[in-house]
């Protein structure tokens, strides 16, 4: 067989399910019908901690069409879940507010809820502790972070390094707890067909949440399908199974017909997971020149009562920067709160923030331009392993964003740019995000008629994995990528890991590779490279590619540029633009690839300037649930967002020789805004969501 | 208790939806989101909130855009519905839903057929002359990107497509104006 010429890969071809998508035609989840459906809806727990004590039912199911009332009393019995917020409705136990206290059922989605609304709970409730702070009491170190990361680590000795540095820099910021908000709320239809359980489902990855159904209900795998074929985003919210999930499948046993579960808007926050605030402080000491000889970052977060989860915020630190004395540590309090988990980037968006903040304010400290400071603390390896990197764009990207950016124009004077009632500035930071694959399987076939199909359990949440997987097999097979079909979302397709991490093409791609390039040899040699009258199919598993692991550091990079203005009279802030460099390997399709830069890039101004929620202390529960509260960045608050990238050839990642692109986007953004902001009107803010109120506080202090 | 009692004040509701007209009895709470999606299988339009909060199910009423989980069917009795799966011309596509392919206006396509009958109706708003918060007093519309920005700020986008889509509508409102 001759060697692949690449032609495919490369080319921002259109999204192949683009047209279903824009003509209403793509069914998510609970759209599938599923004749003689009941409608579920939960009953919220309205106590943060306690137990319930009594569940009345009877007015609930005199309503018209009400079926069931699913309490902690009659629920089905669960095997013991991996992740306990899934043993739902198995105990009387409150853990949060805004728990599944009930579960109603009924004919139709107006019956369910009024049945819901009529149920009456009674408690016993006991004190709660909601409320975070960095020196509570309760801190402690925990085993490791998310993602698997040390909790601490130490590199020569910190404090006398700090202590001996010309420069001395020492700054706390504070991140509030932020919100997936995936426009599809997490929603399930859940049909049994005896032992078999039937699935539609709107998650990150069907592979686990059959596993997870099959584990929590007793069932053989090969009994359960689940199948997620179009999802309405999820950004990290759905990357574990969610108590839909299950409540759907419960609720349909119960009733013995199929059943629709879709999650109210307000019940996100409490049920699928968040972003918990942060209080990071970094210190860092450095010469004049500005070159780093101490960094410590140290960052303290909460978690639940029922499921640790620690945002690694403090990891980034022991990536991006020389420094021959270094601590990155983390603490955290478990609290009578719904259980945080990932969203978009857990750690490094946080982590950045910080880092970045601070790496401005040493470049201020010091005199020098950030984007050079940044150049000068340049490690030749890895800080905190020593092991080299397989390639770092950090500089190409500082250097060529910065030029696109204009950046070199720029007076460094805080507070001095005005245009009118107008202050004027632009800021820099940086990104990274580590390079992660899991082990998957795929299928490839030669159909008898002509033209491919590859089969893999990846799920399309709106990354274009279906489009990018095709361009992928066609350049692995040499041909066409009109001629390939890619199938996903279904879990009795081979299975695959999650979409999350930024895994997602790396890991699936990887595996569809291997099929295709197993199944391009076959032909050619066993079959003169004619495609038997049977069609031909080949499976392949990458555990072991995988596993074989890398001597390398893998990491994507990228710089953010951007500028604001802040009107000095109401203390708006608007977003005039913003442009993200990335260094991230071999960018597949560049059209989409440019979307999910953008994307990411907006969530981060959604970070620096709209999005955070605070804690009720009374009632313990997250107070901004809604999209009326919750502010997401809208249409007019984004300017048109530049995207570049540099090419980067690296050998050392996978077959295509990409890195994620899913989160890097978000890394860094809102430092780039908040260091825009002090350049503006000469005031550091440290604390996100910076909010107009904040920006004229601060103007009136100065 | 008897079945009468068990029933839900309930009314008899005509709608016409993409041009096909339909006779209906609906539970009076049933909004016009739940009457597309559960009773007509026309999933196109989104919900999102369910609040008139996210723009999801955005759709034409009588030809201007509303958010149909805030509509109660039965408030609608003889409307003129359109929803995305009415925008097309058979297999050819409205210029926007082209637009929205060319310009990778969305990624997981939730907010997609919102956005796509808001901006229909954004067409013919300024078509017809109806002013924004951001046009100049006594100025006729010209949809450049600040007025796309501002009259598509009711539908949100978490994929973040924001600049994709504003290219897309506004690629769209200059060829329907060179027309
Ligand atoms: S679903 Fe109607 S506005 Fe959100
Ligand atoms: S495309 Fe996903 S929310 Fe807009």
């Amino acid at each position: 067989m001759s060697t692949t010429s690449s032609r495919a890969l490369g080319t921002p071809l259109r999204r192949v399910e683009g047209r279903a998508k824009a003509t209403g035609t793509a069914r998510y989840a609970v759209e599938h019908s599923a004749p003689g459906a009941a409608y579920a809806w939960p009953v919220p727990a309205t106590v943060a901690r306690g137990a319930v004590t009594a569940v009345h039912c009877a007015d609930a199911l005199a309503e018209p069409g009400a079926l069931a009332v699913l309490t902690h009393e009659n629920a089905p019995r669960l095997r013991e879940p991996q992740d306990a917020t899934l043993a739902v409705l198995q105990s009387p136990e409150i853990a949060h507010r805004g728990q599944v206290a009930a579960l109603a059922v009924a004919e139709t989605l107006e019956a369910a809820r009024a049945c819901a609304a009529a149920v009456r709970v009674e408690y016993a409730q006991l004190p709660h502790d909601v409320v975070f702070r960095a020196d509570h009491p309760r801190l402690y170190a925990p085993e490791q972070v998310n993602a698997g990361y040390p909790t601490d680590r130490e590199r020569g000795g910190f404090d006398a390094a700090y202590a001996a540095a010309a420069v001395q820099l020492d700054a706390t910021y504070r991140t509030p707890p932020l919100h997936n908000h995936p426009m599809e709320p997490h929603a399930t239809v859940a049909e049994w067909d005896g032992s078999r359980l039937l699935v539609r489902d709107s998650d990150q990855g069907s592979s686990d949440a059959r596993r997870t159904l099959a584990d929590l209900f007793g069932l053989d795998p090969e009994d359960v399908l689940v199948v997620s074929e179009h999802v309405g985003g999820g950004f990290g919210s759905k990357g574990t199974p969610r108590p839909q999930l299950v409540l759907a499948a419960m609720a349909a046993r119960v009733v013995q017909r199929p059943v629709k579960l879709a999650l109210p808007r307000r019940l996100l926050a409490p049920l699928t997971g968040h972003r918990a605030p942060t209080v990071q402080r970094v210190r860092i000491g450095a010469d004049r020149d500005g070159r780093i000889t101490a960094l410590a970052h140290e960052s303290a977060t909460c978690t639940s009562t029922v499921r640790e989860f620690v945002e690694q915020s403090s990891v980034p630190s022991r990536v991006m920067y020389a420094s021959p004395n270094s601590r990155t540590t983390h603490r955290v309090v478990a609290l009578n709160l719904p259980s945080p988990s990932w969203m978009r980037a857990p750690g490094e968006c946080p982590g950045m923030f910080a880092l970045e903040s601070a790496v401005d304010e040493l470049a201020e400290a010091c005199g020098v331009d950030p984007v050079e400071l940044r150049i000068r603390n340049e490690p030749d390896a890895e800080p905190d392993s020593g092991r080299p990197f397989s390639s770092r764009g950090l500089v190409a990207c500082l250097r060529e964003g910065a030029r696109r950016f204009g950046w070199h124009d720029r007076d460094p004077r805080p507070g001095v740019h005005r245009e009118g009632g107008l202050l004027l500035g632009t800021g820099v930071a940086a990104a990274t995000y580590p390079v992660y694959a899991s082990p998957c399987a795929a299928e490839a076939r030669a159909e008898p008629g002509g033209g491919f199909t590859v089969g893999i359990n990846a799920t399309d949440i709106g990354t274009g994995a279906r489009t990018v997987l095709g361009q992928i097999a066609a350049d692995a097979l040499g041909v066409p990528a009109d001629t390939v079909r890619a199938l996903v979302g279904r879990s009795d397709l081979p299975r695959a890991s999650v979409a999350g991490g930024s895994s997602g093409t790396a890991s699936w791609g990887w595996a569809v590779h291997k099929a295709c390039r197993e199944l391009r040899l076959r032909l050619d040699r066993d079959h003169g490279g004619a495609v038997p009258p049977g069609g031909l199919t080949v499976t392949a598993d990458t555990t072991e590619d995988v596993r074989a692991g890398s001597e390398y550091a893998r990491h994507a990079f990228g710089a953010h540029f951007a500028e604001v203005q802040v009107d000095t009279g109401t203390g708006e802030v608007r977003v005039r633009r913003m442009l993200g460099m990335f260094a991230a390997g071999r960018i597949l399709n560049p059209r989409t690839a440019r979307s999910q830069f953008i994307g990411g890039m907006t969530m981060g101004l959604g970070m620096a300037l709209l999005e955070g929620s605070t804690v009720d202390p009374r009632f313990g529960d997250h107070v901004e649930a809604d999209l009326a509260s919750y502010h997401v960045p809208t249409c007019a608050d984004v300017p048109d967002i530049e995207v570049g990238w540099i090419d980067e050839e690296d050998p050392h990642l996978n077959p295509m020789g990409s890195k994620g692109i899913g989160e890097i986007g978000i890394v860094g953004a809102a430092a780039a805004l908040t260091n825009a902001l002090h350049h503006a009107v000469g005031h550091r803010f440290r604390t996100l969501p910076v909010h107009p109120d904040t920006v004229l506080a601060a103007l009136g202090a100065l | 208790m008897d079945d009468e009692s068990r029933r839900c004040p309930s009314s008899e509701v005509r709608l016409q939806v993409n041009g096909t007209p339909y006779r209906l009895r609906l539970d009076n709470r049933t909004t016009l989101l739940d009457t597309l999606r559960e009773h007509l299988d026309l999933t196109g339009a989104k919900k999102g909130c369910d609040h008139g909060q996210c723009g999801a199910c955005t759709v034409l009423v009588d030809g201007r855009r509303s958010n149909s989980c805030l509509l109660l069917a039965v408030a609608l009795d003889g409307a003129a519905v359109t929803t995305v799966e009415g925008l097309a011309d058979g297999e050819r596509l409205h210029p926007l839903q082209e637009a929205f392919l060319e310009h990778d206006a969305f990624q997981c396509g939730y907010c997609t057929p919102g956005q796509l009958c808001s901006a229909a109706g954004v067409l013919a708003e300024a078509a017809d002359g109806m002013p924004s918060a951001v046009t100049p007093v006594g100025e006729s519309p010209r949809l450049d990107g600040g007025e796309i920005r501002e009259r598509m700020s009711g539908n949100l986008c978490r994929c973040g497509a924001y600049p994709n889509i504003v290219r897309a509508v506004q690629d769209t409102a200059q060829a329907g104006a060179a027309r």
